[in-house]
């Protein structure tokens, strides 16, 4: 019993590393591609910050879908 | 101006239906169906559970303080000096049908003791009827009071507000509405405009209602001794919720013909996206719950969390606490400066996802070159 409740501790945290690294990655590559559009265009950067939120927050939606399982092993 | 003043009035009634709407949602996940569940968990893991209590009495249990820091409760804390709680019983209401109502403090049963036939639950600290019975938990817990209480702050500020524009139309805008126009205009021009086009109008009561509603109880939450409302799922899944109605009651022909037959894709390829494209339509909203929550929960546990490594490490040597301290305190105040920042974003993301699931809905078609 307490080698299961171990295992599901140490699966979410490692479930929650998996999401931060997802989200990481993926929020990462937005705001760089952002950041680069931004440079190339400066008059855009109000648009393009608008997308690169809404698709963060995508992007992130996700991550925290998978840290909220985490969370729920972790609390019960 | 006069538009202003319009929109300004109706976010000021729509505030009023969310308050109508929301205390009695946020009680419902605290209604008596969990006596069940506890009563059955109870045989097996009482046991368990008090000989861990004993081992673990005196020492401190980071876990514990997080979820009590983020939960609802029956009463207002503030702070802890000594033993003593400083902060006040909030009101008890329940109803069952074979009781009646019955209203009482929460200082009468907090020690554990039974009053008009409830009691409060050892483990669950939920209100539970000593016979096991179900009932409607119908209290004004602390999210709640929290939530009336930043209902009433934003209509305070924007009858106020309301009244300048009407006072004085086309003039300056001064004080409070000077510091607010910027906001609104922000919310108009940013979020409204660029995502529903011509239809703006007709939802930028909502869009306004909704940002300043969660921006204001984020930035609530954040005071210490604050309720974690934003951090509530019975609150998010309200406000997603008056999203989903309202994209279902402004979506076209040319919505739902998108999604269950999507024009210019091959037959076979339908059969997956059809059912993919219905999924999304709960989807959404869903997400948009999940995110507001997540967020706003995860940045109270991460400095809840940086204030227990006091702690923790003071148990271990008190030198060790104190050197943790001062690391815990500027990074907790930094956690506090960016919770600040996500306060406002997410309650932009909330409005502008609102915004633009509604304008796909309400979207017209154009020309079928797609």
């Amino acid at each position: 019993m307490l080698l299961l409740e171990t295992m599901g501790m140490a699966g979410a945290g490692i479930g929650a590393g998996l999401a931060a690294i997802g989200a990481g990655l993926g929020v990462g590559r937005i705001g760089g591609s952002a950041l680069e559009s931004i440079a190339r265009q400066p008059e855009e950067a109000g648009n393009i910050r608008t997308n690169m939120i809404i698709m963060a927050a995508f992007v992130e939606g996700v991550a925290l879908l998978g840290v909220l399982t985490c969370m729920l092993i972790v609390f019960k | 101006m006069q538009r202003i003043t319009n929109i300004v009035l109706t976010s000021v009634l729509a505030i009023c239906l969310l308050v109508f709407s929301v205390p009695t949602k946020a009680n419902a996940s605290a209604e008596g169906t969990s006596t069940e569940k506890v009563d059955s968990a109870n045989v097996t893991t009482e046991a368990a559970a008090e000989e861990g209590h004993e081992a673990k009495a005196g020492k401190f249990n980071p876990s514990d303080v997080i979820k009590h820091h983020v939960g609802d409760a029956y009463n207002w804390e503030f702070f802890k000096l000594g033993d003593k709680e400083i902060g006040f019983n909030l009101p008890c209401i329940a109803y069952s049908p074979d009781h009646g109502v019955s209203v009482f403090s929460y200082g009468k049963i907090a020690e554990g003791e039974a009053y008009d036939g409830y009691k409060v639950d050892h483990h669950t600290h939920k209100l539970i009827r000593e016979d096991g019975a179900k009932f409607y938990d119908l209290s004004l817990t602390k999210n709640v009071v929290s939530l009336l209480l930043s209902a009433f702050l934003l209509l305070l500020i924007f009858i106020s507000i309301a009244r300048k524009y009407k006072a004085n139309p086309g003039t300056a805008p001064t004080g409070l509405q000077n510091a607010l126009e910027p906001i609104i205009l922000f919310v108009q021009d940013e979020v409204a405009k660029p995502m529903l086009g011509k239809k703006y109008m007709k939802y930028l009561p909502y869009l306004l209602t909704v940002f300043f509603f969660i921006w204001i109880n984020n930035m609530l939450g954040l005071i210490p001794g604050g309720a974690n409302l934003t951090g509530n799922t019975a609150c998010t899944a309200v406000l997603a919720g008056i999203t989903f109605i309202l994209i279902m009651f402004s979506s076209n022909k040319h919505y739902w013909k998108h999604i269950l037959m999507m024009p210019g894709v091959p037959k076979p390829v339908l059969l997956i996206l059809t059912p993919v494209e219905i999924l999304g339509i709960f989807i959404k909203p869903f997400a948009l719950m999940i995110r507001l929550f997540a967020n706003i929960l995860a940045g109270h546990m991460i400095i809840l969390t940086v204030v227990s490594l006091i702690f923790i490490f003071a148990e271990m040597n008190v030198g060790l606490g104190w050197g943790t301290a001062v690391f815990s305190m500027v990074f907790g105040v930094f956690m506090f400066c960016i919770e600040l920042l996500v306060a406002f974003v997410q309650a932009y993301i909330f409005t502008i996802l609102s915004a633009l699931f509604i304008g796909e809905a309400v979207e017209e078609g154009h020309d079928d070159h797609h």
